[in-house]
Parts: structure tokens; sequence; C-alpha cells
């Protein structure tokens, strides 16, 4: 099916960006602006997901040139469950920020640059060109600099060095691994990418290609012997720059991984045990790296990576429930992992200090918003019936199936040490005293209630949308499904895109 | 730098230079050429005057700041990106004026998005130059 | 030409990595302009090179009467200066401001200790 108006949520926050950049200084409107063109994106990416949801795949020619020779954009339901999901966090992060970032950081263009990185992610989601995939790779990285050094921090700076180098290198695998692949195939649509690849005489410079792919996505996603650059840099920038970082950019490169594994590189069991062990090790190094860890972001960095390796173990047996597994726990992450840093953010502002050391009393002071706390860290470690939980069924039920014993093991450490951790903080920064000759620099009791509602709203809307997804589990359950059938059997995409 | 020759070239060269690059902007659909490149040579201009009359003389002729093309130009691109969406065609396809137009030639959205990424291009190049420059 | 070709992206690229493991900040950043000038010639490589023979079809035909030379890895590597020039420009800015604030230029003296976070 054919439809001109699936790009709407790239075109939506792109006009926000042009318009913000037009009232270049003034911050109030540009508050308006974003949180006006967020809500208005939420909607369009609601109103293509529904229609997707009704009318399966649609596709649209940029430019009117048909599908090998063009560049296809391609809104299947993986690519609108993410893209709705996006639209959700932008909408939350984009009202988080008009209250909880200084105006010093707004007069050097925060807003129209978080558009800008909503942008890229919304097209890179919806893109079903490969080349034009790393394009949007690269605005969002782009986007991503800008947002990592706004406010020029010494700390911050340093972060956006190692931030900077590694992700710069990443995009250069992947756009090695395009160049091979042109010159093997010589296209770059990915469904006829999809069966060209089959006719490849040298099926082993194919293996190697998608080998470039791994490393490149792998360093975006922060898989194990790449992800260093993540928590030393994540805890840098301010709270809600990091609660677009953790909850959506390493999200993109599992996103580009499961589209590349399930349409281009069909995993044979070489690419399967290898993700299989970075799988292993990106869960063990990063519950041990959390383990230690006393600043909040610090963990969460560390919490980010040890969740990656959940849903590149369900890539890596690549079976239809595995794929659910590891579907359901992408839309699970992006929601709580989100949450986490605007969390992060606003025990920054009742405290004034994110160490949890120096953290404590807060349940006894601010009862409401920890009771609102808990429910998201308890939807993270996966309490039934929240939303952590579901996908781990499907994720330990196929381990048992292919007999990844070791695998669920691992799930099981994983999922200990998470609990652990977040156990840990509550009693540390929740539960525990005010230790003593510890200052307290409480900026939330002196706010206005308009920015105090503006602080925990959004807080409060990501953690609805988790609940949600926890007590709502069948129909998400139900779309995953549809979205691992799409992704096992690519037939509807592929016909969808070049006709027959 | 101080060089009479460079400081009375760069005067003459600025206008030749931002004429050629609106020569290489408008004959860009079909030979090479086009916005970036232009955007690039007319940059390269200012950037010329600014090694001759310095960087502060060269943002007292531009008179805005290189910045404010930013939102101009890619407003430019992204409704010429848009505007076949009205005639319920895709995103970007080729919308053309029906007769040519004299020296331009024929007009259509893709020459509007090409004006738009040349005034990208100008508005960048020179914030980057100015920012690094300007620091010392 | 072919051969050429090869030797000098084996040279850009194990240049650039050299450059990158240096701990010098602007070795950084010239090792990975390095790299991606290696890519970019591998994608004008791979897209089987052709001697003068532009892309263009004669005014008195409709379709291409003989070979001629792949004008998509020249449109990907295009794109990829693009984006590159704008990566490189954002990476001088900041290397500046880091260099202004930490007054070194080695890698290793950036790192904050844990006891500064926030």
């Amino acid at each position: 099916m054919i439809d001109n108006h699936i790009l709407a949520p790239v075109f939506v926050h792109l006009f926000a960006a042009i318009v913000q950049l037009i009232f270049w200084r003034k911050t109030i409107t540009q508050r308006f602006i974003s949180v006006g063109g967020s809500l208005i994106g939420l909607l369009v990416a609601m109103r293509l997901f529904s229609k997707v949801h009704q009318e399966g795949i649609l596709t649209m020619n940029a430019s009117d040139w048909d599908a090998p020779f063009g560049i296809v954009f391609v809104a299947d339901l993986l690519s609108v469950t993410l893209v709705v999901l996006t639209s959700i966090a932008a909408f939350a992060v984009s009202i988080f920020s008009s209250v909880g970032l200084s105006r010093q950081r707004m007069l050097y263009g925060y807003f129209p640059i978080f558009h800008f990185l909503i942008m890229g992610l919304h097209g890179a989601f919806l893109t079903g060109d490969i080349f034009n995939l790393y394009v949007y790779f690269e605005v969002i990285i782009i986007s991503s600099f800008v947002l990592m050094t706004l406010g020029g921090r010494k700390a911050q700076l340093e972060g956006a060095v190692k931030y900077m180098a590694m992700n710069i290198l990443a995009s250069t695998f992947f756009l090695t691994g395009i160049g091979i692949l042109y010159g093997i195939t010589g296209t770059l649509n990915m469904a006829d990418l999809s069966f060209k690849i089959k006719d490849v005489q040298n099926q082993t410079l194919v293996g190697i290609t998608s080998c470039f792919f791994i490393i490149g996505f792998g360093i975006k996603s922060a898989v194990f012997p790449l992800y260093y650059w993540l928590p030393s840099s994540y805890h840098t920038p301010p709270s809600a720059v990091a609660a677009t970082f953790g909850g959506l950019l390493t999200k993109v490169g599992i996103y580009a991984m499961l589209r590349v594994f399930s349409l281009i590189f069909i995993p044979d069991d070489f690419i399967c045990t290898l993700l299989m062990v970075l799988a292993v090790l990106t869960i063990l190094t990063g519950a041990f790296g959390a383990l230690i860890k006393t600043n909040i972001r610090r963990l969460f960095s560390y919490l980010i990576v040890c969740h990656i390796g959940f849903m590149m173990g369900g890539i890596a047996m690549f079976s239809k429930i595995a794929l659910m597994g590891a579907v359901f726990y992408l839309i699970h992450d992006i929601m709580v992992k989100t949450n986490m840093f605007l969390i992060a953010g606003v025990i920054r502002q009742l405290r004034g200090t994110m160490d949890m050391e120096k953290l404590g009393g807060l349940y006894k002071e601010y009862p409401k918003i920890s009771l609102l706390i808990a429910l998201v860290l308890f939807s993270l470690v996966g309490i039934p019936p929240l939303s952590g939980f579901w996908p781990k069924i499907f994720l330990f039920q196929e381990a048992f199936t292919q007999h990844q014993y070791f695998f669920v093991g691992v799930l099981i450490f994983g999922s200990f040490i998470t609990l652990f951790v977040i156990a840990k903080m509550w009693s540390k920064v929740f539960w525990k005293d005010v230790p003593e000759n510890v200052e307290i620099e409480d900026k939330f009791a002196s706010m206005e209630l308009y920015r105090k509602i503006m602080m925990v709203l959004p807080v409060g809307i990501l953690a609805a949308a988790t609940l949600y997804i926890g007590l709502n589990a069948e129909s998400i359950v139900k779309i995953s499904e549809q979205i691992a059938t799409q992704l096992i059997d690519t037939r509807p995409y592929v016909e969808a895109v070049l006709g027959n | 730098m101080k060089s009479a020759i460079l400081q009375t070239a760069s005067r003459y060269l600025l206008p030749i230079l931002l004429l050629f690059s609106f020569f290489l902007l408008l004959r860009g659909h079909y030979y090479p050429g086009g916005g970036f490149v232009g955007g690039l040579v007319a940059s390269i201009a200012f950037v010329l005057h600014s090694f001759a009359h310095g960087t502060e003389n060269t943002m007292k002729i531009l008179r805005y700041k290189p910045l404010s093309l930013i939102p101009i130009g890619l407003g430019i691109s992204a409704l010429s990106v848009v505007a076949p969406m009205i005639a319920g065609l895709p995103p970007m396809t080729g919308l053309w004026f029906e007769e040519p137009i004299p020296v331009i030639g024929m007009i259509g959205s893709a020459l509007f998005f090409d004006i738009g990424v040349y005034l990208v291009v100008i508005g960048v190049v020179l914030t980057i130059l100015f920012t690094i420059s300007l620091n010392d | 030409m072919e051969l050429l070709l090869v030797f000098v992206i084996g040279l850009l690229y194990a240049a650039g990595v050299y450059l990158i493991l240096r701990r010098s900040m602007v070795k950084l950043l010239l090792g990975i302009m390095l790299l991606g000038n290696g890519t970019n010639i591998l994608i004008f490589l791979l897209g089987t090179i052709t001697k003068g023979k532009p892309p263009v079809i004669d005014e008195a035909y409709k379709v291409f009467q003989e070979i001629y030379a792949d004008p998509i890895p020249q449109a990907l590597i295009l794109t990829a200066i693009v984006i590159s020039f704008g990566l490189t420009s954002f990476a001088i800015v900041l290397l500046k401001r880091v260099y202004a604030l930490v007054d070194s230029d080695d890698l290793d003296d950036l790192n904050t200790p844990e006891e500064e976070d926030l």
C-alpha cells in the first residue's frame, strides 16, 4: 500500500525545529512550540500506528522514483511501534526540559537540536534504504553531540570527546559495510538486498560484511567490548538530555540490528553464536558495573548496558518467540530507561546531588513522588505484573527450548543484579535517613506549583505508559507477536516495497 | 594578515565569487554545480575577505548574523520537500513551471531546494568559522 | 588503477587506526578523518571504476547506448563527505574548547574523578 503521508512524524519535528530556530533566543516561545510540536508529533504517530495496524505495511517512494531505484520509506509494525514510543518519550522529555533545564542551555539552542534528534530517530525507523539509514544515523549523532556539549562543563566536554570518537568510528564501520554491500549486490534498498544477497557467489565476503554491521551497530547500542564510551559519557549531560540518550539512542542500534539481521543477513550458526557470546558478556559486564557505582546516573548507565544484552540474546536466538521477547523488551526498555534518567533529574532537583551516599530520607519528605518512582523501579526490575516481567518469560522459554542453559543462567543473574542494585538504591535514597554533615539544597520545595507539576508530570506520563504495557500485556504481546512474525517472514515487507 | 595585494584583490573577488557561486547554484540541476558547491564558494568568498580585512570587518559587511540564514534556508528546503504532498504526490517529487524563464531556465521545486541548501551551507560554514576565529 | 586504489585504501586505514590509537586529541581527529577518506575511496573502488564514460544520456537517445560509470557511489561519497565535513568542523570546535578548559592535548588528562560527579 502506498501512502504519501508516512513521513508526517518526521516533518512535524523538522518544522518544529525550524520554527524554533526562527525564534532563536526567545526561550519561552520555544518551550511552547516544543511541547506543542511533540504533542502533535505524538498524535500523528498514533494515527500512523493505527493505520498500519489495520491496513498492513505502508510504503512511500520519495520523489516518485520506483522502489529499488529511489529511496523508499516503509512503515511496518516494528517501525511505527518505535515511532510511537519515541514520540511518547519525546513528549515527556520536552515537558521535563521546559522546566528542568537552565536558561543558559536553552539560549544555545537546546530545543531545536532536540527536535532534530527526534526527527532523525523517526527517519531512521521509517526508512527502507540502508544508506538513508546511515544518513539518519548521522543526523542523530550530530544532534546528540551538540546536546551532549551544551553548557560546556568540564566533565561534559570530556564525556563528549569519548562519545564523539566512538560514534564517528561506528559510523565509519557502518559506511564501510554499506560500501562493500553495494559493491557485491549493486543495490541499497533493504528489500531488494534481501534476495540479491542470496545470489552472491562469495558468501564469505557477505559474512565479513555482516561483521562490519555488528561492530557499527554494536558500538551504537553499547554491546560488550564496545560499550565503554557509554558509562563514561551518559552521566555528564543534563538529565533531560541523558533521558533522551539513555532511552532512545542505544535502542536505535538494536532496531538497526533487528532490521539488518532479519532482512539482509539471515543469521547463520556462527553469527548466532557470536551474538549470543556478546549478549552474555554484555549482561555480565553491565551488571558488575552497576554493582559498584554509587552515582545514580552512572548506575543507570551500566543498567542500560546490562539490559541491551537481554535484547541481543533475543536476536541471537533468532526464532519467533525469542524475537517476541526482544521486541517486547525493547518496547518496555524505551519507556523505562527514559523515565529513569528523568527520575535522576527529579532527585537532583530535590537534593542537589545524585550520589547515593549523600542522599536519603526522600520517602519521608515526598511520599507521593517516591511511590511514583517506586512503580517505575519495580517495572525495571520486572516484578510481575509490571512490564519488565513479561518479555523475560519469552526469553526464558526460548532459551530452554534451544538448550541455551548458560544464557538462562545469565538472564537470571542479570535480573537478580538489577533487583539487588535497585533495592540498594531504594533503601539508600528513599528509606535511609539523610546522612549527617550533608547539606541539602532542595530547589524543588521553593518552586512555583506549575513548575513542580511540569517536573513530575513527565515521570507520571511515562510511568502510566509503563503501567499500561504491564497491565495490558496481552495486547502488547499480540503486537510483538505480529512484529516477530514480520521479522521472521520478510515476504510481506519485500512485497510491499517491490510489488511482486 | 596585512597585505595590500590581498586586501585589494579580495575587494574585487568578493562580488565575482558571489556571482560565480550563484551561477553554480543555477546550473546545478543538469550540470556540475548545485546548492552545496555554490554555498561553499560563496562562503569561501567571505572567508577570503575575512583573511584580508579581519573577521570583524567581514561581520560588518554581512550586517546580519550568518546563523539567521540557517532557519531561512532550512525553511525553504523543507517547504519545497513538502509542497508536492499538497498535490497528492510523494514528498520531494519535482514540480516544474510549464514555461522556462529567460536566463534562469526551467524553474521547479528542485531549484528552491537548492536555494535552501545554498543558504544553509553559507550559514553553517560562516557560523563555524566565525566561532573558531573570534575565540582567539 | 584498482590496485593503486587498494594500496591507498590500505594505507589510509592503517594510518587512521595508528593515529586513533595515539593519546593526542588532534591525532585522534586526524585519524578519524583519514579513516573516513579511506572509506570514501573504498566505496568509489567498489562501484567499479569506468574511465571516461559519464552517466549522461546523449540528447538523441532515450537510454544509455554503452557502458557508463555508475553515478550512485559518487552520490554516496558526496553525501558522506558533506556529513564528515559537518562532523569534523564540530569536532574541531569541541576539541578546541576542551583544550582551552583542560589545557592539555593528552587524552589521559580527560578523566574527572568520580567524586566530582553531580
